[in-house]
């Protein structure tokens, strides 16, 4: 599907949204092999409770690779300029992910036209990331 | 406390191979469906060379560059101790499977609040494909809980 037109897009406009299924351990797991971030307090509830935990958390990047998903989907990743995001609650097991976008700004930047988005992921209890995305547009 | 002369350190440069396995691998465990991103046929009908990584892959090669554990240890804490704070990607040109990617990481910054109870180590990484071309950016803040 081509990206959306410059044009055509307005600030307040939101982007389809992306919801997960519920994390589980084995989703932990998965993630922990494949992204080399190999820190016990992910998968291992032993360790998560001597670190002062109730259980294992979610790593924080898996849902800013949902944020990412969220943004592929919309528009092909070379459009992509920039993405940040703050963590702002930990997302437990058992917890779906729901993540949006939202344009903020139309703006024209190394000669190219350019949207700023609010992002944010949430869980059940409550926001989870509050980042923005740079996506350049025909 | 963590040693604020360490602010301006560069970490030796690593240089990673990225395998088409492995973005295999990121794409399931990060539930993206788009056979683009595992199937290195629907790839290059999509116009890509060859599978491309996901756009938080760069942060992948970060931690494959310095491992967290080791990172940790040499600002002298423990990893129960690590949370990530915020995490920034610029992106300048795709990684694909084949490519070598070199990873340059530099403390960028060191700082505390609650009176030392919360540390914050900053880091900015450039990440070099194997033509010369800085392909992304990164800058990683992480809080070190004492």
């Amino acid at each position: 599907m081509p990206d959306p037109k410059f044009a055509e897009v307005q600030v307040g406009d939101e982007i389809p949204l992306l919801s997960t299924s519920p994390i589980t351990r084995h989703t932990l797991a998965l993630y922990c092999g494949a992204s080399g971030d190999h820190n016990p307090i992910h998968v291992d509830i032993d360790y998560a409770k001597e670190s002062g935990l109730d259980d294992v958390i979610a790593h924080g990047m898996l849902s800013m690779a949902y944020l990412g998903r969220l943004l592929t989907n919309w528009v092909s990743q070379s459009s992509i300029r920039e993405l940040k995001t703050r963590f702002t609650a930990m997302t437990l097991i058992g917890d779906q992910v729901t993540c949006r976008g939202k344009i903020i700004e139309k703006f024209n930047e190394s000669g190219e036209n350019r949207v700023r988005l609010e992002l944010t992921a949430e869980t059940p209890r409550e926001q989870s990331l509050a980042g923005e995305a740079v996506i350049a547009l025909d | 406390m963590i040693d604020k002369n360490l602010i301006g350190h560069e970490f030796e440069a690593v240089t990673l191979p990225v395998e088409e396995g492995r973005l295999r691998f990121v794409a399931k465990s990060i539930g993206e469906t788009n056979p683009v991103y595992s199937d290195p046929e629907a790839a290059r009908k999509a116009g890509h060379p060859a599978l491309p990584a996901p756009p938080t892959f760069v942060f992948m090669l970060e931690v494959d560059a310095v491992d967290l554990q080791d990172l940790v240890s040499f600002f002298g804490c423990k990893l129960g101790q690590l949370l990530h704070g915020e995490q920034g990607f610029v992106y300048h040109a795709p990684i694909y499977a084949g490519d070598r990617i070199t990873v340059k990481k530099k403390v960028a910054d060191i700082y505390d609040k609650k009176n030392g109870k919360l540390e914050f180590i900053i880091t900015e990484n450039d990440f070099i494909n194997q033509d010369g071309v800085k392909v992304a950016e990164t800058r990683t803040n992480y809080v070190i809980r004492n």
